[in-house]
């Protein structure tokens, strides 16, 4: 008996070994190398991403300064116009969540929106705020910029009163030079850090565990896709996840013209992420979570998720660019953009993450499947 | 023939076994259960499984079993405490009693956390509560100052049946086309071990090793109860059984404890004599043992036989037949899991659900979607997503919340998809249908959007 069933098992193994290993030769998913996913991402599309933002963010700096020192017509434009580069350049980095980025509660500091007016004017009377609190979270970065430059006064003779005349002149335009100083540090730290040893943290981390870089990335991105961009651009405003629509949420709400650029800029910057477009002039080792998917025999997970996309920007690319007016006018046009947003959301966490079979950034209980 | 019948079973009742066989289990089960039970408080799962989340995903009919708050630490520790009695063999009686007690309703609690394995040690349990583990070896005997050299064989017998009856279903459950044809979800799984030590970048990458261990698991899982009760063949079973579990622990350190429980439960498999020398030299060494009178045989005599072999009976025709309830509903199981649960399939697909949720004024139509995670744990989410009861049942939790923050004419529909075994995701619930108005129940959940994929699942 005991050597039948040992002579059963090896014959069972040398069978299964010989009859499949001949088709495993093309279906060997063993050649994709995560390091150089890694690396790709990190050097070809990440740092030089966040040098590009940190030109934009100086400009930006720089812009503010000129304005705060002399507040006129031409200097407002300028800043807007800086405003407006770094906005949309910033699409580009918010979905690095990772490292520095992380710690510094970078994002908090830099689009949190809507914004709290209330707690920038009591802020600006009183002379007393603190932009490092988190409870100052929702008063600065770009929406307070934006509130800044287009939505403290109706018209634009007013708003420069607001920096010229206005009793409190000099504590807005401190408030001012505040925010863009903590933008452009963190900017700084966040971007140094890449450079300075956390490229090689990051990209050396290939495992599957909670704390690799690798499933931490692919987590950030679904996470800054589902939340940030759907959620948060579109699904919001809309209303989806209240009872009526609240078009005052939308991103960049006192400018009101370029809610849609921003996010169409950030969803052709998820697109490219996913594809492994390169950011900086680099040009070899191209790796990315599509040639991931394909290295796993999922190219039907993989076109579907670029699909899903193509159709959702023509649905965004259908709406007014002023999301306010569009939400107020034909709000169905804007919960139909988000449902298909929300598609892309079902291949990516369910389809996706699956095949990649990534541990989660959480551990909450054993699993038997 | 039935007087036969009736004899030999008779006969069988009054076969003898040693003591010790059935004493080294218990200690090593109360001992497992300890360091399970601090294990899991240790990790902090009290607090984030039990006492953090609001709402709680119930087994049908099990409404009542909610975590208590605070309490939920005492009854961990009652847990723990009674399982180190069951070690000592100190007021075993009592004590086994309220381990099951108390383990069976920390799983109640929630849904969420179910594992066989759980499910196995409340039943396992069950079993000893009926079964005179501290006749010898235990701080009873002692007190007593008496203990016994046998027991009836049955006894032992039945937590061999009970063992066999898991593996050789989780064998049977393996019999699809999913994991011997497709080799899902191993396929998925084994390759995302790449950072596996030695192996991970060559060995759990090729195809034919994830054929080799899904059938290789499935032969494993029907053949082991032969080869660990034939004695010819114990030993290659002892060793397949180190093999196979201590390969499933390091490769999926995420069903905890369930080999090494395994592991010490099938020692029962093993010589009376090995047990009884092994028992002699330890007890040899502790002084308390040495006064105690040795008696011959243990026999039943404050709970009549007839019941005990009822009782015994009935355990065992359910847990025949419990695993094969399945049979009675239409469409997939894996897909509809209606019967899925306490059947011992274990690691048998690997599922990834998105459940959204839509809350409608039925009246105005107007409607809103609901964030799960104001409402639950990402693991709760996570699970809920691709279990149809459960979505059910979160369906109602969400539906009361909202009527009673004053919406009107509430109605909850979920938009949610579901990619099982490696097939591209799919809709999983009719979105069309007001799970407000439907009522859980064991009939079929006409509700669920039929399993339609091209690549069928066929077998058992």
């Amino acid at each position: 008996m005991i050597k039948k069933t040992i002579l059963f098992l090896t014959l069972l193994l040398l069978i299964l070994s010989c009859d499949s290993s001949d088709e495993s030769e093309d279906v060997n998913v063993d050649n994709f190398d995560r390091g150089v996913l890694l690396s790709h991402l990190a050097d070809n599309i990440i740092i030089p991403s966040y040098q590009e933002f940190s030109t934009k963010m100086s400009d930006l700096k720089s812009a503010g300064q000129t304005f705060v020192t002399n507040p006129d017509q031409a200097n407002l434009e300028a800043f807007r116009n800086s405003w407006l580069q770094a906005y949309k350049n910033w699409q580009h980095v918010e979905m690095f969540d990772i490292g520095k980025a992380d710690e510094l509660l970078y994002y908090f500091h830099m689009n949190v929106f809507p914004i709290s007016v209330t707690k920038i004017e009591q802020g600006i009377a009183s002379g007393n705020y603190d932009l490092s609190d988190s409870n100052y979270h929702d008063a600065q970065g770009f929406p307070a910029l934006d509130y800044f430059l287009h939505g403290v006064a109706p018209t634009d003779m007013e708003i420069l009163e607001k920096y010229t005349t206005s009793s409190n002149a000099t504590v807005y335009k401190a408030y001012i030079t505040d925010i863009l100083n903590k933008m452009s540090d963190l900017t700084t730290k966040v971007s140094n850090d890449w450079s300075n040893g956390f490229r090689d943290v990051f990209v050396s981390s290939t495992s599957n565990t909670a704390t690799s870089s690798l499933n931490k990335i692919v987590n950030d991105y679904v996470f800054y896709y589902e939340k940030r961009l759907r959620s948060n651009k579109v699904g919001i405003p809309a209303g989806v996840f209240s009872s009526n629509p609240l078009p005052e949420k939308v991103e960049a709400f006192y400018n009101q013209t370029v809610s849609k650029e921003l996010v169409l800029e950030s969803l052709d910057v998820f697109k490219d992420v996913f594809e492994g477009k390169y950011k900086g002039n680099a040009s070899a080792n191209r790796s990315s979570f599509q040639q991931y998917l394909q290295a796993l025999d999922r190219d039907d997970i993989s076109s579907a998720i670029i699909n899903q996309l193509a159709v959702a920007k023509t649905q965004l690319n259908a709406l007014n660019g002023n999301f306010f007016e569009q939400i107020n006018q034909d709000n169905q046009k804007m919960t139909q953009t988000y449902d298909e947003l929300q598609k892309a959301v079902v291949l990516l966490k369910t389809d996706m993450l699956q095949a990649f079979s990534v541990n989660l950034d959480y551990e909450d209980g054993d699993g038997d499947g | 023939m039935v007087t036969d019948r009736i004899t030999s079973i008779e006969k069988y009742l009054k076969l003898k076994s040693k003591t010790a066989t059935l004493a080294v289990f218990r200690f090593l089960f109360g001992l497992m259960m300890f360091l399970s039970i601090i294990r899991f408080w240790n990790k902090g799962w009290i607090e984030t499984i039990y006492l953090e989340p609001n709402f709680h995903f119930s087994y049908y009919g099990f409404e009542w079993a909610k975590p208590l708050g605070d309490f939920t630490y005492v009854l961990f520790l009652i847990c723990g405490l009674v399982s180190l009695f069951i070690a000592i063999g100190y007021k075993y009686r009592i004590s086994i009693i309220i381990f099951f007690l108390s383990f069976t309703y920390i799983e109640l609690m929630d849904k969420t956390t179910y594992l066989n394995h759980y499910y196995f040690i409340s039943i396992l349990s069950f079993l000893l509560i009926f079964l005179p583990a501290n006749a010898t070896f235990s701080i009873d005997s002692y007190l007593r100052k008496r203990e016994y050299s046998s027991i009836p064989k049955w006894t032992i017998d039945s937590i061999k049946l009970l063992l066999a009856i898991v593996y050789f279903h989780a064998g049977i459950a393996k019999l699809n086309s999913d994991w011997l044809l497709r080799a899902q979800p191993l396929r998925i799984w084994l390759p995302s071990k790449y950072d596996f030590p030695v192996i991970g970048e060559n060995l759990l990458q090729q195809e034919w090793f994830h054929y080799a261990m899904s059938w290789g698991g499935a032969a494993y899982d029907l053949s082991i109860p032969f080869l660990l009760y034939y004695k010819k063949t114990r030993t290659l079973g002892f060793i397949l059984v180190l093999v196979f579990h201590l390969s499933t622990s390091f490769l999926f350190p995420s069903i905890g404890m369930f080999p090494f429980i395994m592991i010490v439960a099938t020692l029962v498999f093993l010589d009376d004599n090995i047990h009884e020398r092994l028992l002699n030299k330890v007890k040899s060494k502790i002084k308390i043992f040495k006064k105690i009178k040795t008696l011959d045989f243990y026999d039943f005599k404050k709970i009549p036989k007839s019941a005990i072999v009822s009782i015994f009976a009935i355990f065992f025709l359910f847990q025949f037949i419990l695993p094969w309830r399945y049979v009675l509903y239409p469409d997939e199981l894996f897909w509809t899991e209606e019967g899925y649960k306490f059947s011992w399939r274990v690691l048998l697909t690997e599922k990834t659900g998105l459940a959204t949720f839509k809350i409608v004024d039925g009246k105005t139509k107007q409607f809103f979607y609901v964030n799960n995670t104001d409402f639950l744990s990402r693991f709760q989410e996570k699970q809920m997503s691709c279990q149809p009861s459960a979505i059910l049942e979160y369906a109602h939790y969400l539906g009361n919340h909202f009527k009673s923050q004053g919406h009107k004419n509430v109605e909850v529909y979920v938009d949610s998809f579901v990619a099982l075994n490696g097939r591209l995701s799919s809709r999983f619930i009719d979105p069309k249908v007001d799970l407000y108005k439907v009522k859980e129940s064991f009939s079929h959940k006409d509700w669920i959007i039929p399993f339609s994929s091209e690549i069928k699942i066929k077998g058992i």
